[in-house]
């Protein structure tokens, strides 16, 4: 079974500095898979190669097989890719509805197939219903990162990319917001989630990537992976890393 | 009496104002693009208008059928070939951009046109008056403020209710933020600037109509259509069109008290909006 989304020697800079330094990934269809790491790591650099927000060669990024590094972001939505962003990132002067109905606009105009209607994000999240005609720079951080996942899943997509969304938020929201991740994943969607919180982020998914200052530590099955193998790939203390 | 009629002429006049402000206020307002050939285009869609009218004998009407169109293909071409090359959170390079332009289509229309100054033929339309209530008010002015009014409905109804006005007001907030959600901005911002000249396109029609217009005319044009957007406030479409009037009321007001006042009274209104209350009348104060 090939995988929906993979990475083979990914590499990517900011103008001189290097942020990757040749990362292997690979998720499957379905999947759940947690990337855990120091600030300053490269998880959100990854995320942002894949989404066509940094250049990258075309065959380090594949979907299905299909080389797609470097496609433009839009591209890489209506592909099938999307991501809640770091910081959320909502159309602040919009409400809560305008926000998501952007997501919905889009994939009607490339006729984007997928389960995600308003009601069904409604009822992932009712407090988006009931807030629908308020602006977004209003709700709380909890409310908005539900906006902005919202947003994602309307994009009708194969494979969700998240970002840091348990961030600033209160333990209880947390667990709202993650609580929606195995409806999320009933779909059918494959999930990669970027995660500060370890416990958090073992207990979300099936397998796990730890990284490393711009290099993949450690990986394996997240019931699997050790308190100390994972403090030795997070720290690289006494680790072999080159 | 006296001062109730220069009212009227101020909001009449305002209705001209604007027509230049709309498409201002779409790409400064919302795209945050500053684009110094505004009121150049203005006068090169009017000289094209005016062309076609002595050569082919058109009236009004035809000639804003055939130019808007013009004008839509024209500002399609802009965002593509300039503009988006340019966009970004820095507005500086638009400005150079566009200004450079404003310099090269002065230059142009001067070479095809020569600096005389013309008028489009109106075939009777611009003396034509009607009288409410004891006053008598130009048929064209009425006119002007009519489709200034309509197009102003238009623009805000197409950016409140429609596909491509959410994407814009999306692309606006947050350009990579809209493309994570499947917008492709340079096709947005293309169809956006295609409207905002577009609508010049009636401008251009109305202000050739009313008054004449010369290659070197595109920079006042310019001031009001951006004094009428910061009046009113960045971003609101209604906002620019209520500061529209504001402009037009205070140069007819002044022109009441001294013929060479009244310019310079719009400006002093526009000083002092801005010195007051930067957001505009009836913008949002920025947090």
């Amino acid at each position: 079974m090939t995988a929906v989304l993979s990475t083979q020697g990914l590499i990517a800079r900011y103008g001189d500095f290097q942020a990757l330094y040749g990362v292997d990934t690979e998720l499957h269809q379905g999947e759940a898979v947690a990337l855990i790491g120091a600030n300053g790591a490269g998880k959100s650099t990854f995320l942002r190669s894949i989404m066509g927000l940094l250049p990258v060669a075309r065959d380090m990024v594949r979907l299905d097989g299909e080389p797609v590094g470097g496609t433009a972001t839009d591209r890489m939505v209506q592909k099938g890719v999307a991501i809640v962003p770091e910081g959320r990132r909502l159309f602040t002067g919009m409400s809560v509805e305008d926000n998501l109905r952007v997501a919905i606009d889009q994939a009607a105009r490339i006729g984007a197939k997928g389960g995600w209607t308003l009601p069904r994000v409604h009822q992932l999240f009712p407090i988006l219903k009931e807030k629908a005609r308020t602006q977004v720079q209003s709700l709380s951080g909890g409310q908005q990162q539900m906006v902005a996942i919202g947003r994602a899943l309307l994009c009708q997509p194969r494979v969700l990319l998240c970002d840091e969304i348990s961030l600033g938020l209160a333990p209880k929201v947390i667990r709202e917001i993650y609580a929606a991740l195995p409806e999320i994943r009933a779909t059918g969607t494959a999930v990669i989630v970027v995660e500060q919180d370890v416990g958090l982020a073992q207990s979300a998914s099936d397998r796990l990537y730890c990284m490393l200052e711009g290099r993949v530590t450690l990986t394996g099955r997240s019931a699997d992976v050790t308190r100390e193998q994972i403090g030795k790939a997070y720290f690289g203390a006494g680790h072999g890393v080159v | 009496m006296e001062w109730f009629d220069a009212l009227v002429q101020g909001i009449l006049l305002g209705g001209m104002y604007a027509q230049y402000a709309l498409g201002m206020a779409l790409m400064f307002g919302v795209m945050r693009i500053v684009n110094i050939s505004h009121g150049d285009l203005v006068i090169l869609l009017s000289l094209i208008g005016i062309s076609m009218a002595t050569a082919w004998g058109l009236g009004p009407l035809p000639v804003l059928i055939v130019l808007v169109p013009l004008a839509v293909l024209m500002g399609w071409v802009l965002q593509k070939a300039v503009l988006n090359k340019v966009v970004g959170s820095d507005p500086l390079p638009s400005l150079i951009a566009t200004f450079g332009l404003s310099i090269a289509l002065q230059n142009l229309m001067l070479q095809i046109w020569s600096a005389n100054s013309r008028s489009l033929p109106g075939h009777g339309l611009e003396s034509q008056s009607i009288e409410i209530g004891g006053i008598y008010i130009g048929l064209l002015p009425v006119i002007v403020l009519v489709v200034a009014t309509a197009l102003t409905w238009g623009l805000d109804l197409t950016l409140k209710r429609t596909r491509f006005g959410r994407a814009l007001r999306a692309a606006s907030a947050d350009v990579e933020a809209a493309a994570m959600t499947g917008i492709n901005p340079r096709a947005v911002y293309a169809m956006a600037t295609a409207a905002a000249v577009g609508i010049l396109g009636f401008a251009a029609v109305f202000q050739s109509l009313r008054s004449t217009v010369a290659p070197a005319d595109g920079p006042a044009q310019l001031i009001y259509a951006f004094e009428a957007v910061i009046i009113g406030g960045m971003g609101a479409v209604w906002g620019a069109f209520l500061g529209s009037m504001v402009l037009g009321i205070s140069q007819a007001i002044g022109f009441r008290i001294d013929p060479g006042f009244g310019v310079l009274a719009g400006h002093i209104v526009f000083l002092i909006v801005l010195a007051t209350r930067p957001q505009g009348l009836f913008g949002k104060a920025t947090t």
